[in-house]
């Protein structure tokens, strides 16, 4: 007990609640004798309430205040202008900051234009790798189609920050690959520390999340469908853009999002298998709190990508109404 | 009914965990992970029937802000030079009686009376250290005894930098000439486009891989801290750690009392037990730190004094400097700075 992080009082607030929770429970079971929705939605909607929608009002509030609490929009300035906020300094000690060679900086603008680039390469290859691979995994006549789920799926219960590690002992210079193609009498090659190790890394990551929902969509398709398509002349060519790809469109939308998110606002990765070179905007942001311990320029980065993203929900909606290619996961 | 008595009965049983019946004279320290040789806790209750209970920290950010926020929890705490200063300056420590810390004597006079303590009143050294290159001499030749060496051409993309910015910017800006502590913007500047200009020769930019990447040979140079220098080294016998002749950072972790401690005079005995010198003999010994403790020092002979690394010159250490705590709006200014290192193309 001597590593309790928790204050004593905490461990009885938490313990009363449960007790009043169970109460709670008790009574409601002994007036109506059977089980009702809202009462077991509440833990769920208190759960909303404190950890989603109470952090996103925090980051809204530190977003538009500047560190005294007072209404600005400075930290939105701060994103255009990744200087905005050192000129300012500079001015008020004195100087002036265009004799010294500072003007805009494009910083935050060009990391946000970066990661949405790289997470446009790694959507595009998780398509092209994940289609195949979810029509595969679906198809009726394939006997190992549910031990391929399985192997994808196993890799996603080891946390994903030792599978980037893992990665980097692959990929380093004295790493296995380098190793065996030296052993083959190859030279070495330097596969770590640039951009493309890191896109490798989050299609890694991320293939799982495209082949799911797509996966998901074709194996509940009515296999009826394509047997009549082929009754009445098409061949399998036909048959697979005709009827199969228009029916699993949703899953594809779903994937491309549920990749393209995630994606977007990848960190670590670039500082693992990138060697820290270039940053992408997760990494920013996180630098933007930790290091520079600056929340509310921190907040306003983060609203800018929680925008980004509101926008591709919104867009998914349009095309998946129904949300049938994320139900899988 | 009976389910509610079972969730009574283990209430009790946990509340009998948090809250110990007994009396015991105890002292609660909050240290770094895997800093201290914890067999001395078992003499220090022998000695003085104090029990010491032991809470960790990773950072000095976390450690700040728990101390602020759980006020008494607290009775001795080991906080980074710059850290001092800034806890000093927000009222969170106590002075030290230092009636009550004889063995203090013991620490080297040119670690008492620094900047960010300058009278010693609220710390004492427990731990320092220096930053410099870490080489792999099956890949160096020459002798390495500049920051230039990091800006050869030689030696592109075999160079790993400390993603750290007081760190780098501080080294780049000694290898300038300038304190690492300066508050001229112009230097501050100069540094950056010299780390903009190095760019393309850096491998990567890591702080907690580096000492392993070392020894598996990933790199000719690296700038590390002496302890994770001697890490490696104890490892891969074609390392070896040098700090630059233009001088670097000597770092200290101290020891502090916080402000809200509620067992002052334990905490008082426990720092006096740390500044004995078979006490710190086993804590340096343990760690692989640099000691600030002479007696302890004299009784590791010369497996102490003859390792440069652990033990560098006067000479080198003259040379370098105390990282000072540094105001917001310089902080703002080396952000945005180093915002555009991490960046550069």
């Amino acid at each position: 007990m001597n590593n309790l992080q928790v204050p004593a009082w905490g461990i009885w607030v938490m313990l009363a609640g449960l007790m009043v929770f169970i109460v709670l429970l008790v009574v409601y079971f002994k007036r109506n004798h059977g089980l009702k929705r809202p009462i077991f939605a509440s833990p769920y909607t208190l759960w909303m309430v404190v950890f989603t929608i109470v952090p996103c009002l925090l980051i809204g509030y530190y977003a538009f205040t500047d560190i005294n609490g007072a209404f600005t929009l400075d930290n939105f300035k701060n994103f255009w202008d990744s200087n905005y906020d050192m000129n300012k300094e500079l001015i008020a000690m004195g100087f002036n900051p265009a004799d010294m060679g500072f003007s805009r900086g494009t910083v935050n603008v060009d990391t946000l234009v970066y990661s949405l680039w790289m997470a446009f390469l790694c959507t595009v290859i998780c398509l092209i790798l994940g289609y195949p691979a979810a029509h595969i995994m679906a198809d009726r006549e394939f006997k190992l189609g549910p031990t391929l789920v399985i192997l994808f799926v196993i890799p996603m219960w080891m946390n994903f920050l030792l599978r980037t590690i893992a990665w980097m002992s692959l990929l380093e210079d004295n790493g296995l690959i380098n190793s065996l193609l030296e052993w083959l009498g190859f030279g070495k090659v330097q596969l770590m520390y640039n951009s493309g190790a890191v896109l490798l890394g989050m299609v890694y990551n991320y293939l799982p999340f495209m082949v799911f929902p797509i996966y998901n969509v074709l194996n509940k398709m009515d296999y009826k469908l394509s047997e009549a398509a082929m009754d009445l002349g098409c061949d399998k060519w036909k048959t697979f853009y005709k009827v199969t790809l228009p029916l699993s469109l949703p899953g594809v939308v779903s994937g491309i999002t549920m990749v393209f998110m995630p994606a977007v606002t990848t960190f670590f990765i670039p500082r693992m298998l990138g060697g820290g070179n270039t940053e992408m905007f997760g990494d920013l942001i996180e630098r933007t709190f930790l290091t520079a311990n600056n929340w509310n320029v921190g907040s306003a980065l983060s609203m800018i990508m929680m925008v980004l993203i509101l926008l591709s929900l919104g867009l998914l909606r349009k095309v998946d109404p129904e949300g049938e290619g994320g139900s899988m996961i | 009914m009976k389910k509610l008595s079972l969730v009574l009965a283990l209430v009790l049983a946990l509340s009998a965990c948090v809250f110990p019946a007994s009396a015991e004279e105890v002292v609660n320290i909050y240290n770094w992970y895997d800093y201290m040789d914890e067999s001395i806790f078992e003499d220090f209750y022998k000695e003085t029937g104090i029990k010491v209970n032991c809470m960790y920290f990773t950072t000095n950010e976390d450690m700040m802000v728990q101390v602020r926020v759980s006020p008494g929890a607290y009775d001795v705490v080991f906080p980074s030079e710059y850290c001092v200063e800034r806890m000093i300056n927000e009222g969170l420590l106590a002075e030290i009686n230092m009636d009550n810390v004889p063995n203090a004597k013991n620490i080297s006079s040119w670690l008492m009376n620094p900047d960010y303590d300058p009278e010693n009143k609220y710390s004492i050294p427990f731990m320092w250290g220096t930053v410099g290159i870490l080489y792999d001499t099956t890949k160096v030749d020459e002798p390495v005894d500049s920051w230039g060496i990091l800006w050869d051409e030689k030696y592109a993309n075999n160079i790993f930098m400390l993603d750290s910015i007081r760190d780098t910017m501080g080294l780049t800006l000694k290898y300038l000439g300038y304190s690492m502590n300066t508050r001229d913007p112009l230097q501050l500047k100069e540094a950056t486009d010299k780390l903009v200009e190095q760019k393309p020769l850096v491998k990567a930019y890591q702080v907690d891989e580096t000492k392993d990447k070392m020894v598996n040979g990933e790199a000719a140079l690296a700038v590390v801290w002496s302890g994770d220098a001697l890490y490696a080294m104890d490892l891969n016998e074609n390392l070896a750690y040098s700090v630059p002749n233009e001088g670097s950072n000597v770092w200290v972790d101290a020891v502090v009392i916080p402000a809200t401690a509620k067992n002052k005079e334990n905490a008082e005995k426990f720092i006096d037990f740390l500044c004995r010198p078979d006490i710190a003999q086993r804590n340096c010994e343990y760690i692989w730190y640099s000691s600030p403790n002479a007696a302890a020092i004299e009784l590791m002979g010369e497996d102490y004094t003859e390792n440069l690394a652990i033990n560098p010159t006067q000479d080198i250490i003259d040379r370098c400097e105390w990282f000072q705590d540094i105001p917001e709006n310089y902080m703002t200014v080396y952000n945005a700075l180093w915002s555009q290192v991490k960046n550069a193309k």
